[in-house]
């Protein structure tokens, strides 16, 4: 059986989730100095909320690049698990990077894309995620057959539990709220950066 | 005159001197030699990207991950970077490593081609980033081995601009 029909099949069966809470459930679960690299919008401030781990690395703009830096730090460090957090409408600006995944075939990359139905950071527009668009299923026609739906918190840790362990590319999707994120990222990408590398061995 | 070791040869040697190790593309009729050049050689991890700014995010990820990397691209490519050079590049120092094959210039059949290329320069000027433009082969060796030191040392990007008076260019088939 597929990956994917283990999980809801469509958006609107999967529970509507809030992303702080599985952002600290997903840092709950990492024991190996995992990297993870927070997207524009809400996705690196709700990363800093859960705690500030020196393998975290939090974008400052370039929308849309969380997966391929994720993807640029797999390929260097093959035996560390690189994990990208993006929004949809991060993701929707750069969906060629779904493909260029598949192709390179990340064993150690898990894309977990929070969906609020918004560009909520600067002022809740709708994206096609609200309508039309379903990101897990892009992301399998993108060629990343293990990609779906969490249909609620418990299911969103045993798919990070999996994903930690056997090989991907991972892409997990969840239905996020409107709720804000009570704590804002640091903004000095030099230190964001030299924290970053050393955090993961790239410095001493 | 000796015969001139062709540029990509001599791309090739530095970029291996320097142990960078990735290469990340949007193809270009110029590029090829080097490209095919990066794909035979078992020493680089070499691919295609579906944007320029996916090539970038990905060659700014290697490094902070501990492996160097350079994006290749032509002009119009380089067009589409302005914004993840300023925001992800240059602020959070990162040395990004790039070549542009250079169209819209020296016999350009494509105005679109030409028009953008004339925004090349002023975007790299504004951002003050090192760029170099290469004419001759027997300067390829000396700029890039130069300027990827100066780049790591510095923690800037660079940009080598391949010129069609190195390459050749590409010319309009009659
Ligand atoms: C290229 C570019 N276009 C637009 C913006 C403005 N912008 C910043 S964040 C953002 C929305 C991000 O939406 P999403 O990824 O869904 O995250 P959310 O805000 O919902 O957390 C936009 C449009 C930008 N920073 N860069």
């Amino acid at each position: 059986m597929s990956f994917a029909s283990n999980h809801p099949a469509r958006r609107e069966d999967a529970k509507v989730m809030n992303r702080a809470e599985l952002t600290r459930r997903l840092v709950a679960r990492l024991h190996h100095d995992e990297a993870v690299i927070g997207g524009i919008g809400f996705a690196n401030f709700d990363l800093w909320g859960a705690g500030q781990r020196p393998q975290n690395f939090y974008m400052l703009g370039s929308m849309g690049l969380a997966v391929p830096i994720a993807l640029g730090v797999a390929i260097a460090q093959p035996a560390r698990r690189v994990v990208a957090l993006e929004g949809d409408g991060s993701i929707l600006m750069q969906l060629g990077a779904l493909a260029t995944v598949a192709g390179r075939r990340a064993a150690n990359l898990i894309v977990v894309i929070w969906d609020n139905g918004a560009y909520q950071i600067t002022g809740g527009q709708p994206t096609a995620a609200a309508e039309v668009a379903d990101i897990a299923a892009i992301a399998r026609g993108a060629g990343i057959a293990k990609s779906a739906w969490a249909a609620d918190e418990g299911d969103f840790e045993e798919m990070i539990a999996r994903a930690l362990t056997e090989d991907g590319p991972w892409l997990i999707a969840c239905r996020i709220d409107q709720a804000r994120p009570d704590s804002t990222t640091e903004r000095d990408p030099a230190r964001i950066r030299d924290r970053f590398m050393r955090g993961i061995g790239a410095r001493h | 005159m000796p015969e001139s070791v062709p540029w990509h040869q001599t791309a090739v040697a530095v970029l291996k001197r320097h142990d960078v190790r990735l290469v990340t593309y949007v193809p270009d009729n110029v590029l090829r030699p080097l490209i095919e050049a990066v794909h035979a050689d078992p020493f680089f991890t070499a691919f295609a990207t579906t944007r320029e700014e996916e090539a970038l995010g990905i060659v700014a990820g290697a490094w902070m991950g501990g492996t160097r990397g350079i994006l290749l691209m032509q002009t119009s490519g380089f067009a589409t970077l302005p914004n993840v050079i300023a925001s992800l590049a240059v602020p959070f120092q990162i040395p990004v490593l790039m070549m542009v094959s250079e169209r819209g210039t020296l016999g350009e059949f494509n105005l679109g081609q030409a028009l953008v290329a004339k925004t090349m320069r002023p975007v790299l000027d504004s951002l003050a980033l090192e760029h170099h433009t290469l004419t001759r082969a027997d300067e390829v060796e000396f700029v890039l081995d130069r300027s990827i030191r100066q780049a790591v040392a510095t923690q800037a990007p660079v940009c080598f601009i391949l010129s069609p008076l190195l390459t050749g260019g590409k010319v309009f088939a009659a």
